[in-house]
């Protein structure tokens, strides 16, 4: 990894988001309502960073994030319930396994990922959550079933945010360090050009599915933090609404822009809360505000704006150079 | 054009702006006018209810938000609640969980927020059981009108308005082998919901536990709408009836289809069957079926009349029995603050199982150490196109 003064800034960020964060929930500045948020933010964040990865790097469209998600929630859930191991290393080994379980799910879905491009893989991607979700509900006797699997320990919730942040900050920073090396740039021209691509001779299949398999494993490291906090896990809450949602998500961030991504979630995760004063018209206004983003995101003021800040970076890139 | 699009883009600048500031000035404005009310003699008692007004669950949370809302205006134009020297009127703050449960732990804390007293949720089993623990922590009373799993009154602090699952089902077991005289039963039920699964195997275990004999139990999934096979199968046995806990949709469609296939059983259902008699063409199909409810709008009661009327007035429907969940709810809050002659939820904890509370699902309704109802089932039979309840 090269440090450099993009790097810097980055973690200057977010040493600063942190302790603000921190200091609000130790100082009791928060309202109960938003400290609720927190770890949802967080879960959310890498949710939408990883899938990102997949829609917009490597320039995929997958409707199927959620089933990694639930795959990961599940198995790391299981740990947790039966292992007798202190709080941390449970957590720790429970994140492997929701991450590596979910990676395994990822490998078996990138398999047809080699045949299909576009639209059919949405739906191959899509039908792959709906089945993840049968299968759970009808795992009764390990899963709980329809009911749910519950009684999950806590382990982490608000009061362990600073594990959970350093979870979100390390899973943010090893995507954006991936799009940016070697294996990043392979992937990106995949997306721009598939037969330019495979003509420089980059292995194309290959790089496919190690997307996914990335992609699949920190969507299983969100799905374990998920569980810890709520407790309950059931299979409804993981259908395709959810894979859509941060669909929107990483659309809404700009697809390919890793910080738009996360600012999209950290909106989008708290935008229904915000609302609440708008009661009966809360999910009405939600829709409106969403909508009225993605137009902004299309608007000229914006490209203006962005064409001005890449000017400008443009500008300052050169004199480095010189 | 472009005029436009930029006027969009700040229009959606300001709506953001507007409504986090809305959100945020609320929350001041509400906490300043409770601590205004106190000390006039007349206090405010706020329930923080907890429950879907939007998403597919929707319906249940509107019910039971709309019924509490029948409570409690009932309530305090009676002059409110005494204790001791005090009179409290009670107020609602009800949160949107969408049925989900994330969004149901936020639904808690900003109901929390907002000071409440006593919490009136939630109204799906998940979703409550994703905050008992949470209540627990906080020591506050929680009585949930619907979430009927086991797990959500776990916790001393909380209780429940209507009947478990399980309990329902081994009712309906009960009441079909010793009052209806039936052996041989077949099931039919929803594999992927837990309301359905938790009364079949409740209701398998009691009939056989009595003598009865399960001679099919066949699963459906949810949005089924084609039941030739489970009825192929039940025909080719012989049962006596067939026992469907499930939705009312689900109801119409399997009681329809067997007419077709020329079946006369008897069927059973659970309380998911109410509104049954909207929902089929021909109400011939469902004439006989018996099923077990806590509540039951066009029975012919004076205190149900009373309900149903001042319910068809303010919001133009008919109540549910979640609606009649939610309005018992907020009379066991009056008992248990009568009772306790406090608002502290540890002393209407303690007041919860020594209080009789009169209500819609049941005449005198009581709680166990465990938190759950005590009450009679009541079943409903359709007769000539109407419902009707069964004379014990």
């Amino acid at each position: 990894m090269k440090i450099n003064k993009k790097t810097i800034i980055n973690v200057i960020i977010a040493v600063g988001v942190y302790a603000v964060v921190q200091g609000l929930i130790s100082g009791g500045m928060l309202s109960r309502q938003m400290t609720s948020l927190i770890i949802p933010i967080c879960v959310y964040v890498m949710m939408a960073v990883s899938l990102c990865l997949v829609v917009g790097f490597l320039g995929e469209l997958s409707l199927g994030h959620a089933g990694f998600m639930s795959v990961g929630a599940y198995s790391g859930a299981l740990f947790l319930t039966h292992t007798e191991l202190p709080q941390l290393p449970a957590v720790l080994i429970a994140l492997l396994i929701g991450g590596s379980a979910a990676a395994v799910f990822g490998l078996i879905i990138g398999v047809p990922v080699l045949r299909l491009k576009g639209d059919y893989l949405a739906i191959v991607t899509l039908g792959f959550g709906e089945i993840i979700k049968s299968i759970i509900n009808f795992m009764t006797p390990i899963t709980g079933g329809a009911k749910g699997l519950s009684k999950i320990p806590l382990y982490t919730t608000y009061r362990n945010f600073t594990f959970v942040f350093i979870l979100t900050v390390v899973v943010v920073l090893l995507v954006s360090n991936i799009v940016r090396s070697r294996h990043g740039r392979a992937i990106t021209s995949i997306r721009d050009n598939y037969i330019a691509a495979e003509a420089a001779g980059i292995p194309v299949s290959r790089y496919k599915i190690m997307t996914f398999v990335i992609a699949a494993f920190f969507a299983g490291v969100a799905g374990v933090v998920y569980a810890g906090n709520i407790g309950i896990l059931k299979p409804v809450n993981f259908d395709y609404n959810t894979s859509i949602e941060i669909l929107v998500m990483v659309v809404l961030g700009g697809m390919g822009n890793i910080k738009g991504s996360i600012v999209a979630a950290v909106i989008l995760t708290a935008l229904p809360e915000v609302l609440r004063g708008a009661a009966d018209y809360r999910m009405l206004l939600y829709s409106i505000v969403l909508i009225a983003l993605m137009l902004f995101n299309n608007s000229p003021i914006k490209r203006a704006f962005m064409d001005r800040r890449n000017m400008r970076q443009a500008g300052r890139l050169q004199k480095e150079g010189e | 054009m472009k005029n436009m699009k930029r006027f969009a883009a700040f229009s959606v600048a300001a709506v953001l702006a507007v409504s986090m500031m809305a959100g945020c000035g609320d929350d001041k404005k509400d906490k300043a006018e409770g601590s205004e009310a106190a000390g006039a003699g007349e206090e405010t008692f706020l329930i923080g209810g907890i429950g879907p007004v939007t998403g597919a669950a929707a319906s249940y949370g509107t019910s039971v938000k709309q019924g509490a809302e029948i409570a409690i205006k009932e309530i305090n134009d009676a002059g409110g609640v005494k204790v001791g020297d005090t009179t409290y009127k009670f107020a609602l703050e009800f949160a949107d969980d969408e049925a989900s449960e994330d969004k149901a732990v936020q639904a808690y804390n900003t109901v929390m927020d907002k000071g409440a007293n006593a919490i009136m949720g939630c109204v799906t089993s998940g979703a409550c059981i994703a905050i008992v623990d949470q209540t627990y922590q906080d020591g506050i009373l929680q009585v949930t009108p619907s979430g009927s799993a086991e797990g959500c009154i776990a916790n001393d602090n909380a209780f429940r308005i209507c009947f478990s699952d399980p309990e329902q089902g081994k009712a309906m077991a009960d009441y079909a082998i010793d009052t209806m005289g039936l052996k041989k039963i077949a099931v039919i039920y929803n594999a992927a919901d837990e309301y359905s699964t938790g009364l079949q195997k409740a209701f398998e275990e009691e009939v056989k536990a009595k003598g009865g004999e399960i001679v099919a139990s066949e699963a459906f999934n949810t949005n089924d709408v084609e039941f030739n096979t489970q009825l192929t199968t039940i025909k080719g046995t012989d049962a006596e009836a067939i026992y469907v806990p499930a939705y009312y949709q689900d109801a119409t469609y399997i009681t329809k289809q067997a007419k077709d296939m020329g079946m006369t059983l008897q069927f059973l259902g659970s309380d998911g069957w109410d509104g049954v008699l909207d929902t089929v063409s021909d109400a011939s199909t469902v004439e006989g079926c018996v099923f077990s409810s806590p509540f039951c709008a066009t029975v012919d009661d004076a205190d149900v009349k009373k309900f149903v009327d001042a319910y068809n007035e303010a919001y133009k429907a008919t109540p549910d029995q979640f609606a009649a969940d939610a309005y018992d709810t907020v009379y066991t809050f009056k008992a248990a603050m009568e009772e306790a002659g406090s608002i502290e939820s540890a002393d209407m904890i303690e007041a919860m199982t020594k209080i009789t509370v009169s209500g819609m699902t049941g005449d005198e309704i009581t709680f166990d150490a465990s938190g759950a109802a005590v009450k009679e089932v009541k079943f409903v039979e359709v007769k000539d196109g109407a419902y009707q309840y069964k004379a014990e």
